[in-house]
């Protein structure tokens, strides 16, 4: 079978290849059974090509990634269900139908998921000859809930505006007293047409946008960006360019990480936790500010290179100061809450993923490291200047809260340590390249682990260059089911720090 | 628990020194609780709405919790439910399958009420703009009275952006504390 890939350029060491419909199946499933996982499902439009659409999935192997294409009719466009295999192909698959048409022909759950009433069912917004009907006040949604029937049974709407100060979503739980039965997610509230916007955007234009799909990993999705058009147009990046990069992602995990252990605290009645690591996440961003000239990093990284240096060094000791002075503080909060018994007691046993229901629903990122999922692309698929560095995964064998919090302390104090390693030894350099234009009718691929888990973007070229197709996927997709299983058996006000301790994005999962 | 005290103790009392807006903030911080007094004679109540936004303007808005900016040590906090609320700060650009939400949410917040639309997407629908998915900018869904550029606007930003909405002609007529 794979004598027919052919080896896509650039830092991502992956492959391409046309697949039939037995093959898209069983390639689906060499890999699953090799141990490898669905890390992203999508669809293009190519009758202009004179064919019909493509469906196309993006699997990681032990070694690489791989990306199948199995190209469809145009009428009518339907595909083997890979939600058989991959259980995590369910909800990738019904956003697929909504905003592409095309359909898994065989699956079980055949409900809108991205859609609610911007536009008919009958039309397909990615789909080349869509036009936006006449704006029409949208009707209501009319979505079908599970419904959870029994004695003393009843249901908790929550959201789309949420009660703190969050992302726009529906939860729909179904509680006896005070223990949830079943959670139902409905989410798409945030779905704001990213991926068409893309194809208006010129290659150089997308980066801003690439950078707008998840705010809090504006760094993550702009290196894969930046990745995959750097594969496309063949442009060789300079290497004092990679390295700022990983400084950047690691300053975005440090920071996410900062805030989301304050709130995990918090939601544990633990008000000094959040004040604490606030206090740091907040001088980190300024020292982002005054540095890199953006709190969040917000367009520092470009195709071709990075747009902020740390070019001298009085810089280089300011932030050596600061990492000396957040490493030592965090390893005292690390302290306090593992000793601290009410926030033990939140923690321990509470929103438990299995290490079994991860592997078999792809649990990804750093919850799926905290229920012994090891997987992590910097140490396993090392893109340069991770190759270097040694990257030490962290994990943990009980999926609950504690095991979540416990994986981000490890997280911090290993990316303060490959911030050292890189100030040590980034070379000198310029730090953007020159753009080539880019191939016709190329394919190109980023990956890149965000804090969150690995955030991909694929990148379809037109005849001349520009931007066909771009999807970009968010971790969130894999991660968002188990959430719905985490929070079973638990009682209802342990929910919000369940839900901090994964934190997954909803404007990167609703594009 | 000694540790904890350990570093109360040791992290002292950072809004008094802050490093970032220093004179200014200050001056702001009691701008803001003068014109907070007058207009309400009691807290000011916000509620935000994400209506489609990137996540990064929630960003700066949860920071405008930590101890460098602590609004709630201005007289201003954060309400779980419009009904409690008297200004809604609204990120964007507003997606359609938001619309609606943001009405209901701006309808159930009693009179007086202010919008205050945060960043760049708020204020003009930004990169997004106007699509099959996104309406633009807040001020297409409900009547916005101050918009704050930005992407994100930082938190400094974001308490100018709200005293100026409660300075705001409009507010001067509801003073209502005799």
């Amino acid at each position: 079978m794979l004598d027919t890939a052919t080896p896509l350029p650039g830092a991502v060491k992956s492959w391409h290849t046309y697949v039939d419909a037995p093959h898209w199946l069983a390639q689906c499933r060499n890999v699953r059974d090799g141990g490898g996982r669905l890390v992203a499902l999508w669809g293009s439009d190519e009758r202009k090509h004179d064919a019909g659409f493509a469906v196309h999935c993006a699997l990681a192997t032990r070694d690489d990634l791989l990306w199948l294409t199995l190209p469809l009719a145009a009428q009518p466009p339907c595909y083997p269900d890979l939600s058989g295999i991959f259980p995590a192909a369910a909800r990738m698959q019904r956003a697929l139908f909504d905003l592409l048409g095309v359909q898994a022909a065989d699956a079980v759950d055949q409900r809108k998921w991205l859609r609610h009433a911007a536009w008919p069912e009958d039309q397909f917004p990615l789909r080349k000859d869509f036009t936006p009907s006449i704006p029409t006040q949208a009707a209501g949604d009319d979505y079908q809930f599970v419904r959870v029937s029994g004695d003393g049974v009843h249901e908790i709407p929550v959201g789309p505006v949420h009660a703190g100060t969050i992302e726009p979503g529906h939860f729909r739980f179904s509680v006896v007293g005070e223990r949830v039965l079943r959670l139902e997610e409905r989410l798409g509230y945030t779905h704001k047409g990213i991926e068409k916007r893309f194809e208006a955007l010129s290659l150089t234009q997308g980066a801003k946008l690439a950078g707008r799909i998840s705010g809090d990993s504006t760094v993550a999705y702009a290196w894969a960006y930046a990745m995959a058009v750097e594969s496309v147009t063949g442009c060789v990046v300079p290497p004092r360019a990679l390295w700022l990069r990983a400084l950047f992602l690691e300053r975005e995990r440090i920071a996410n990480h900062l805030g989301d252990l304050g709130y995990l605290g918090n939601d544990a009645a633990l008000s000094f936790g959040f004040a604490q690591f606030w206090i740091l996440k907040e001088q980190m961003l300024h020292m982002n500010h005054t540095l890199f000239g953006h709190r969040y990093l917000m367009d520092c990284v470009l195709p071709g290179g990075v747009a902020a240096d740390v070019n001298t060094v009085e810089r280089g000791a300011q932030l050596s100061r600061e990492l000396d002075a957040l490493e030592q503080t965090v390893n005292t909060l690390h302290a306090i809450y593992d000793q601290h018994a009410g926030v033990q007691d939140r923690f321990l046993t509470t929103g438990n993923v299995t290490a079994v229901l991860a592997a078999q629903l792809g649990l990804a990122g750093l919850a799926g490291r905290a229920s012994a999922q090891a997987w992590d692309l910097r140490v396993q698929l090392p893109c340069a200047p991770y190759h270097e560095l040694d990257v030490r995964m962290a994990t943990h064998a009980n999926g609950d809260v504690a095991a979540r919090v416990s994986v981000r302390f490890e997280e911090i104090i290993e990316s303060l340590r490959l911030i050292r390693q890189i100030l040590t030894l980034i070379p000198e350099g310029p730090v953007c390249g020159e753009l080539p234009s880019a191939a016709a009718r190329a394919l190109g691929v980023g990956w890149i682990e965000a804090w969150r888990g690995e955030v991909l973007v694929a990148l379809h070229t037109d005849d001349s260059g520009g931007i066909a197709r771009l999807h970009a996927h968010d971790p969130s997709w894999q991660n968002w089911p188990l959430l719905e299983h985490a929070v079973m058996g638990n009682i209802v006000p342990d929910f919000p720090l369940i839900n901090k301790s994964f934190n997954l994005s909803y404007s990167g999962h609703d594009l | 628990m000694f540790k904890i005290i350990n570093l109360i103790v040791k992290s002292g009392i950072l809004s008094d020194t802050a490093p970032l807006a220093d004179e200014t903030l200050r001056v702001t911080t009691q701008q803001i609780q003068a014109q907070i007094l007058a207009s309400f004679g009691r807290a000011l109540v916000i509620r935000h709405v994400d209506a489609g936004s990137c996540n990064g303007c929630e960003l700066e808005i949860h920071a405008l919790n930590n101890a460098y900016y602590n609004i709630e040590g201005l007289g201003i906090k954060f309400a779980a439910s419009p009904r409690h609320a008297d200004l809604l700060l609204v990120t964007g650009p507003v997606s359609k399958h938001m619309e609606v939400a943001l009405k209901r949410t701006y309808d159930a917040t009693p009179e007086p009420k202010w919008v205050v639309a945060v960043g760049d997407c708020g204020c003009d629908g930004g990169i997004f703009g106007e699509s099959y998915a996104s309406c633009g900018k807040v001020a297409n869904v409900i009547p916005v009275d101050v918009a704050v550029p930005g992407c994100p606007p930082t938190p400094t930003a974001l308490l100018r952006g709200i005293l100026t909405a409660i300075t705001s002609p409009q507010a001067a007529t509801v003073v209502t504390p005799s």
